[in-house]
């Protein structure tokens, strides 16, 4: 026993001995921007393009000279997990005491977020939550601090039943949704929404969780059904292989998505000639000829050597929203950043125009892409 | 009735890649009453080896395979001897060992993060500090063999957490797929059947065939079933119970790399995070045809296979896990020894 508090007691001096040497850092000649983003996990590559979008938009807001204290980003990665994310807004807000946060990418991430970080009054945008509560307490209202760059499922589940119903004049859909998601499940209810009001069927809805890989099951047993679409709400790493098995089973009908489809792992998933007759909805498409868009898909480029995608745009719009904001506020106090935010209006970003509504959320275009072969092959804009 | 016989096909090579990694658990449990959990890591590892051997080292499928089997044999017995043999028979050196690696990295850590030092620093400070540790260790405890299975099975879990991780550090947390496809559908009566999954089902039944000849009708089979009954009793004999332990890893994690490999070109997919769904229904496999008997892995495997293709394609997709662990309740209350088991009475 006595050795055992020794041990104990050794181990406790060594430990306060290494922590509390740590050095401290004065910063106040620095604006904080804190990066919380799935840097791993299943959705990372949303994470990791928006993050990459982000710190172009730093890099740029330092070179420009608009600023006279030098911009830091100070990134964490949440792992896809809501107790991490909330454990790293904690940490930004209290320790790092950050001006505003970027981030994290999906819906469910950023309501772990944002209910924790609206506590500590530190501006949060994320650049691709798309889930409608997602900004909501649980009475309904807009949390102060929590904004967003993107458009919400709502917008975004009744543009593509608006495309099904009236561009391709489908009417009969199948549903395949991930059951484990705020997002899948958002846009599958304001899509069969607007769909049956459009005269549409919702001939099946099948669920699957984010760990299946095997979904030849559920789509013999739709195989059997009189359908002509099939809708997927979910992201690239299950669609891919849904889609992949579908075709395999001969299932050649249109498949059509949402943002979560946008990104290349779709494409090495579901094979490229699988890619045929396939359409997603999104927030920006390289296809645009825009100058500002095309002088940032330069940029991208010369940093990263590869194309950006939707989330590395939403990443750069969400970083350069606060930055407008921090430049309008002449201050990096965050209660002087959320008002300054809230008077934005006619923002000009690379994935539209934003001006955000009573909810905190921006209203902009929604682009329908089509995919052949794997490439995105044209886009046009539909209205929700 | 065609969509049936399709359900049955999907069902069954589903099925035949649990069963495939099932027998790696079935086997190890008959020898030493070891859940290894980290058995669906393996796995994973193997679809790694064999994706890195299709797309970097521009090697054939059934190379890759055979690639991927040697690969985890080897890595199989490295765990055992690492980890899970330490604990069976401990030693005052392996103690230091523990202790110096494991306080090495420990302190390395976090006098890298907290005192912010360079590398060579903080390894000089892990280094003196961990061999006093080491030290320590080594001149006041007294080994003394574990009887509690439990410390084997958390041990397992932290093989299983160690491999999960350090694969995501190395290759990236990403969804990859695979470089290879065995393109080819055939469609027998209205049925589609891809060339895929034939070989599945063919490579699963005769590495299943292989197992029982080694196990029934070799000498280290023989020994295998020795050691399995008794082991003190083997040793007796003359049975060198640490290296047939030790060739009982080899051949069930080469299983289980076979498996990786199929299931990487079946679905086009891999992650570091792949075996955990795969090792736990694999887990249920084995129990539900009785764990430690090698017919039971295989029948279970194709019974929790078609279960489950069939809850989710005549009631609902959202239902198939509960189900498989219903399943699992019902038996273990039913018949704990798992279908194929024989009820045997413990001798006090």
């Amino acid at each position: 026993m006595k050795r055992f508090f020794l041990a104990a007691l050794a181990f406790l001096t060594l430990t306060l001995l290494l922590t509390g040497c740590k050095k401290e850092t004065a910063s106040d000649d620095k604006i904080k921007i804190g990066l919380n983003f799935e840097l791993s996990g299943d959705v990372a590559q949303y994470g990791i393009a928006e993050a990459e979008g982000a710190e172009l938009a730093i890099e740029q807001a330092n070179a420009s000279g608009n600023f006279d204290k030098e911009i830091v980003a100070i990134k964490y990665d949440n792992a896809y997990n809501a107790a991490e994310t909330s454990a790293i807004i904690t940490r930004l807000a209290t320790e790092d005491k950050v001006s505003g946060v970027i981030g994290p990418a999906v819906s469910g991430m950023a309501m772990a977020q944002y209910q924790a970080g609206n506590q500590y009054g530190v501006v949060m945008i994320s650049p691709s939550a798309t889930a409608d509560a997602a900004t909501l307490d649980a009475n309904g209202n807009a949390y102060d601090f929590a904004f967003r760059a993107c458009f919400i499922d709502s917008y975004q589940g009744a543009a593509a039943a608006n495309f099904v119903a009236r561009d391709m004049e489908k009417l009969k859909a199948v549903v395949i949704y991930d059951s484990g998601s705020d997002y899948a499940i958002g846009l599958y209810n304001t899509f069969s929404e607007k769909f049956t009001a459009l005269g549409g069927t919702i001939v099946a809805a099948e669920a699957y969780i984010d760990s299946d890989t095997d979904f030849s099951a559920i789509l013999t047993k739709i195989n059997g059904e009189d359908f002509d679409v099939i809708y997927i709400p979910g992201y690239y790493n299950q669609a891919g292989l849904i889609i992949k098995q579908a075709r395999e089973l001969g299932i050649m009908v249109p498949i059509v998505g949402p943002d979560g489809f946008d990104s290349p792992t779709l494409v090495d998933l579901a094979g490229a000639s699988n890619l045929n007759d396939v359409y997603f909805t999104t927030a920006y498409s390289n296809l645009s000829t825009d100058p500002d868009q095309a002088a940032f898909i330069e940029a991208y480029k010369a940093k990263y050597g590869k194309e950006p995608n939707m989330f590395a745009a939403l990443g750069y719009d969400a970083t350069n929203l606060l930055l407008a904001a921090i430049q309008q506020a002449g201050s990096s106090d965050p209660a002087a950043v959320q008002q300054a935010l809230l008077n934005i209006s006619g923002f000009k970003g690379v994935t539209g125009t934003i001006t955000f509504d009573e909810y905190h959320n921006p209203i902009k275009p929604v682009l329908m892409v089509k995919l052949v072969n794997g490439e995105q092959a044209e886009s046009i804009e539909v209205q929700p | 009735m065609t969509q049936f016989l399709q359900q049955i096909v999907n069902g069954l090579s589903i099925g035949s890649i649990y069963a495939l990694i099932a027998l790696g658990y079935t086997m190890v449990y008959g020898i030493i009453k070891l859940i290894n959990f980290a058995h669906g890591d393996i796995y994973m590892v193997g679809a790694f080896v064999g994706f890195i051997c299709i797309s970097t080292f521009k090697m054939s499928v059934l190379s890759a395979i055979l690639c991927a089997m040697v690969f985890c044999a080897l890595l199989g017995v490295a765990v055992e001897r690492l980890a899970y043999k330490p604990l069976r028979n401990p030693t005052k050196a392996g103690l230091f060992a523990t202790a110096l690696v494991m306080g090495f990295i420990l302190i390395y850590l976090v006098a890298k993060a907290t005192l912010e030092l360079d590398n060579l620093w903080a390894g000089v400070i892990a280094l003196v500090l961990s061999l006093a540790l080491g030290f320590f260790v080594y001149f006041t405890i007294t080994p003394k063999g574990n009887p509690n299975r439990i410390a084997a099975l958390i041990t397992a879990i932290g093989v299983s957490f160690f491999l999960e991780y350090a694969m995501m550090a190395i290759m990236g947390p990403n969804n990859r797929s695979y470089p290879a496809t065995l393109g080819g559908t055939a469609t027998l009566a209205g049925v589609q059947i891809t060339f895929a999954q034939i070989l599945i089902f063919i490579i699963t039944l005769a590495l299943m065939l292989i197992l029982t000849f080694i196990v029934q009708k070799t000498k280290i089979g023989r020994a295998m079933r020795a050691v399995s009954t008794d082991a003190d009793a083997a040793a007796l004999m003359g049975v060198n119970v640490d290296r047939t332990i030790s060739i009982t890893f080899a051949i069930g994690s080469s299983l289980a790399g076979a498996a990786g490999v199929l299931v990487g070109i079946y679905y086009n997919t891999l992650n570091p995070l792949m075996g955990m769904t795969y090792g736990l229904k694999a887990f249920i496999a084995a129990v539900f045809g009785g764990i430690g008997i090698i017919p039971g892995a295989m029948l279970g495997g194709f019974a929790i296979g078609i279960t489950e293709t069939m809850v989710a394609g005549y009631w609902s997709s959202l239902f198939k896990d509960a189900i498989v662990y219903i399943i699992l309740i019902v038996i273990l209350i039913l018949k704990p020894s798992g279908l194929l088991g024989k009820n045997v009475r413990e001798k006090v």
